[in-house]
């Protein structure tokens, strides 16, 4: 039975019992309902309630665990020599079983048990699915039979119904830590995984990346060098260009809103760079390896200088233009906190308007300032593809710009797009980067939340 | 005595005439004072000045490359259509139709309106004018929807390849030097013949919009990786919408202010500002490999990016719901609603076009964002339009990545249209945020 039908089912119990408590509220009070405890309302959702949130609880739980279940008992069924085989290869006959029972190929000309076990496989499912509708509809009339005997005038079904709204209030709120949670344990969990095979000292401080593992073991170069710092220098490299060209232009077009433009022409410039804020990176990506990175590669040849094509200094520049909005609107609203009456203050001794920005706008501004572009490090830190799409792959230990040089994010996204096994150290290794982009981003927006706050609440 | 009158008046005139210089002193600096302050304020301007040529120049180079996307040349060919070729038994059975040779025919026919072709290479190069792909496609369906046409002559339209559709735009210059070039002078001189002979036309490339991925530029089409955006963006919506505005609440109106509430702000805050590829290193770890969900899928896509814009949604969606005056709450428990009652019957419905707006903004985000999306799988080719929440999908930035990377010319153009595509829909979800805020905006 497919889902959607037994989910429709519910929906309609659910329905039904809602009309069927308000009437049996309406009816308890035998016409008078000013002597029920709440409105009629509230007896049908309290009925609705009880009618689908136990059968849906246990539609969750099955969907979580089918796949094992049916797994296991596929597996017990199968011949002794079959289940004595490895992991991996057992993994396989496990797939072509599906494979056939969806009615797709195997991988070679199936044998009569694979058949049998893929009947086997397709009967478990059916009668799974029949046995969760059962039971959830089971479930469904036992709840609507059991809210419906409680409704009574004195029922305090307002109450109920609020307090079950609260859980599911509090429990949306959780969402957002479970998430955390979520990033750190898998990030630490694979990872811990990873420094099983590599040293983190290795990891670290090692100066030489070349992730390939070999398929034989005497092949050259078997070992792979998971040494990061090549990636760190060229994250650091291509967000150091990033904030060259974002600081000074969003600082100074956030000043010139703020401080000089008239109030039409703010309306108008705010909403362009709110444009350049909602470009996809993607798109940023592309401009990056069609336009720009070109433009400069033909400038350096005019020039007699070699850039390459896949330079940091074009990927850093893009990188850069992305950022403008987030600095300018950051240093905005910062520098637009400041009290007027300094700026009063200073203009009033005669200082010009320039002369009061730099020697009292900006020293009051700066902790905001510098708490807005320490987010805009985390993001270019974090940025990936625009770096994908314009920056190389060579992991090269280079500060030169015009050079190809690759970052954190490349390598994540190389090491696990195609198919890898799971466990070998290569694709272990992009969790590791990804654990390490997590913990200096998480510590680049702390500091930088925290200041921004610290300064917000010293103008307010 | 008078000495000290002297030196009195000695000192006024000493105060008055440093007076005068300072004056002096501060007049000489007011040129330079005031240059300084011009100098500044044209820094400012050169600033937006630069941000809006950038955007002017990203925005000129995808349409100026894309624009062309949206007409396709074909080339009319009459294709004798040999029933010994096609239907050899003679049983016109849909499956035998569809499978038929026609690309042997096609080549016939090409070889007929050039006999003078003769050797293999020149062959395979005028067989590579029109789209193998494209033309068997146009044969098979006009053979299958009326059968009778075999053993007749057909004049049809095909597609042309993607070498010639770049040659006709213009995008493939003719003044190159035949060796840097990827058309030959034969090559040209063909397509010049045909277009004399009037079998040579552009026409709007329903295709493009109608398609999913393929190998071949000229029958690319963005709608499979349209549908897959539709898709994932549906689960993100129904994730982290109703989620997003119960936390807001929550949060805003009925929350303790205790650490635990505090430990919920700090990281919200802090998700909002995390990597989005670490989402995708979260849904590859957890829901891939842990949970067993299917690769590639909308489904799976969804909760991730329901994941990354859960923190803006509640971000908004607190923004929201403060500016809603706390007279309203208090008239409405003043006349004996509950707390739960005041908040869903009053506050909310009138945070609600904030909220909104904050959502589509967030959804705006999801639709744009890749990175986490080739960690879960959805950057494989997929030539198929996927049809449910669980078949194999890739959505439209993907799309953009993949063709990006692609070598052909024609890809170029391609992408660049599908950008297009993609900005009209992010443009389209922007304006409707921005109409919703002018619409319902409440100034209390």
């Amino acid at each position: 039975m497919p889902l959607s039908i037994i989910l429709g089912t519910l929906v309609i119990l659910t329905l039904i019992g809602f009309y069927m408590g308000r009437s049996r509220a309406v009816a308890s009070s035998s016409g008078d309902i000013r002597i029920l405890h709440s409105l009629p309302g509230y007896y049908g959702y309290f009925v609705a309630i009880w009618c689908g949130v136990p059968a849906l609880l246990v539609a969750a739980g099955w969907l979580a665990f089918e796949p094992q279940i049916v797994q296991g008992l596929l597996i017990s069924s199968l011949p002794e020599d079959v289940q004595k085989l490895s992991d991996n290869r057992l993994k396989l006959v496990l797939n072509d079983i599906m494979n056939i029972a969806a009615g797709g190929i195997a991988s070679k000309k199936p044998d009569p048990e694979i058949l049998k076990a893929a009947e086997y496989y397709n009967s478990l499912k059916s009668t799974g699915s029949v046995a969760l509708a059962g039971v959830m509809f089971a479930l469904a009339v036992a709840g609507i039979t059991y809210a419906r005997s409680k409704i009574n005038p004195d029922l305090r079904a307002r109450n109920n119904v609020e307090k079950f709204i609260m859980v599911i209030l509090i429990a949306s709120s959780t969402i957002a830590i479970l998430t955390t949670v979520g990033i750190v344990f898998s990030l630490l969990f694979e990872s811990l995984r990873f420094f099983q095979k590599v040293a983190p000292v290795d990891f670290l401080f090692g100066l030489e990346w070349s992730p390939q593992t070999a398929l034989r073991s005497d092949q050259v170069g078997s070992t792979g060098l998971f040494g990061a710092v090549p990636l760190f220098v060229g994250t650091l490299l291509i967000s150091f260009i990033a904030m060259c060209v974002a600081a000074p232009v969003g600082l100074l077009s956030a000043i010139y809103m703020a401080e000089y433009a008239p109030y039409k022409v703010r309306a108008a410039l705010k909403p362009m760079l709110e444009i350049l804020a909602g470009i996809p990176t993607v798109v940023y990506g592309f401009f990056a390896a069609l336009t720009v990175a070109p433009f400069f590669r033909d400038l350096g040849a005019s020039g007699g200088i070699m850039i390459s094509s896949e330079s940091a200094l074009a990927a850093g520049v893009v990188m850069g233009i992305m950022i403008i909005p987030f600095v300018s609107s950051i240093a905005d609203d910062v520098i637009t906190a400041v009290p007027q009456a300094m700026r009063e203050g200073s203009l009033g001794l005669g200082a010009t308007k320039s002369e009061t920005i730099k020697r009292v706008i900006l020293p009051a501004a700066l902790p905001g300032i510098v708490g807005g572009l320490l987010l805009a490090v985390s993001r270019a830190i974090g940025e990936t593809m625009i770096v994908v799409m314009a920056a190389g792959l060579a992991a090269k230990l280079s500060v030169n710009p015009l050079e190809a040089v690759t970052t954190v994010t490349v390598q994540i996204v190389t090491l696990l797009v195609g198919d890898q096994e799971f466990d070998s150290a290569k694709t272990l290794a992009a969790f590791a980067l990804g654990l390490l982009l997590f913990c200096v981003t998480l510590v680049l927006n702390i500091i930088a939340l925290t200041v921004v706050n610290k300064y917000r609440e010293q103008y307010e | 005595m008078s000495e000290t009158i002297a030196s009195d008046t000695f000192a006024l005139t000493d105060i008055s005439t440093q007076k005068e210089a300072t004056a002096e002193a501060v007049r000489q600096s007011l040129k330079k004072r005031y240059s300084a302050e011009r100098r500044f304020r044209f820094y400012g301007v050169m600033a937006l000045v630069f941000a809006f040529l950038m955007l002017v120049v990203l925005f000129a180079t995808i349409f100026s490359n894309g624009y062309s996307a949206f007409v396709q040349t074909m080339i009319r060919i009459d294709v004798k259509l040999d029933a010994e070729t096609i239907d050899p038994k003679g049983t016109r059975d849909p499956a035998v139709l569809l499978r038929a040779g026609y690309g042997l025919l096609i080549k016939q026919s090409l070889r007929e309106t050039f006999p003078e072709v003769r050797s293999r290479r020149d062959k395979k190069k005028l067989y590579g004018l029109v789209s193998q792909l494209g033309a068997n496609d146009a044969l098979s369906d006009l053979v299958l929807q009326n059968p009778v046409v075999i053993g007749k002559t057909v004049s049809i339209w095909v597609p042309a390849s993607d070498d010639v559709d770049m040659l006709v735009k213009g995008h493939i210059s003719r003044d190159v030097p035949e060796k840097e070039r990827r058309v030959s002078n034969k090559e040209i001189a063909w397509i010049d013949t045909i277009k004399a002979q009037d079998r040579l036309k552009t026409q709007f490339n329903t295709n493009f919009f109608t398609a999913g991925d393929s190998r071949e530029p000229e029958m690319a089409g963005v709608w499979g990786a349209a549908m897959g955006s539709l898709l994932t963006l549906a689960v993100t919506l129904l994730l982290s919408f109703p989620l997003g505005v119960s936390a807001a609440v929550y949060l805003e109106e009925s929350a303790p202010k205790n650490r635990w509430t505090q430990i919920i702000e700090v990281n919200i805050n802090n998700l909002a500002a995390v990597p989005s590829i670490v989402f995708g290193l979260l849904g590859l770890a957890v829901l891939l490999n842990f949970m067993g969900m299917p690769r590639s899928a909308p489904v799976v896509g969804g909760i991730v990016l329901a994941l990354m814009t859960l923190p803006t949604v509640i971000i908004a969606g607190r923004a929201a719901l403060t500016s809603v005056p706390p007279s309203i709450r208090e008239a409405a428990l003043g006349v004996g609603a509950s707390r739960v009652q005041t908040i869903f019957h009053h506050v909310l419905p009138l945070a609600m076009p904030g909220i909104l707006t904050g959502s589509i903004i967030g959804m705006a985000r999801a639709l744009g964002e890749t990175a986490p999306l080739l960690m879960i799988g959805m950057v494989a080719f997929i030539a198929d339009i996927p049809q449910g929440f669980t078949d194999p999908a890739t959505v439209l930035p993907v799309q953009v990545y993949l063709w990006a990377d692609s070598p052909e010319r024609a890809f170029v153009e391609k992408t660049s249209a599908a950008i297009i595509v993609l900005l009209v829909f992010l443009v389209t979800m922007n304006a409707l945020a921005v109409w919703l805020r002018q619409k319902f905006e409440n100034r209390w």
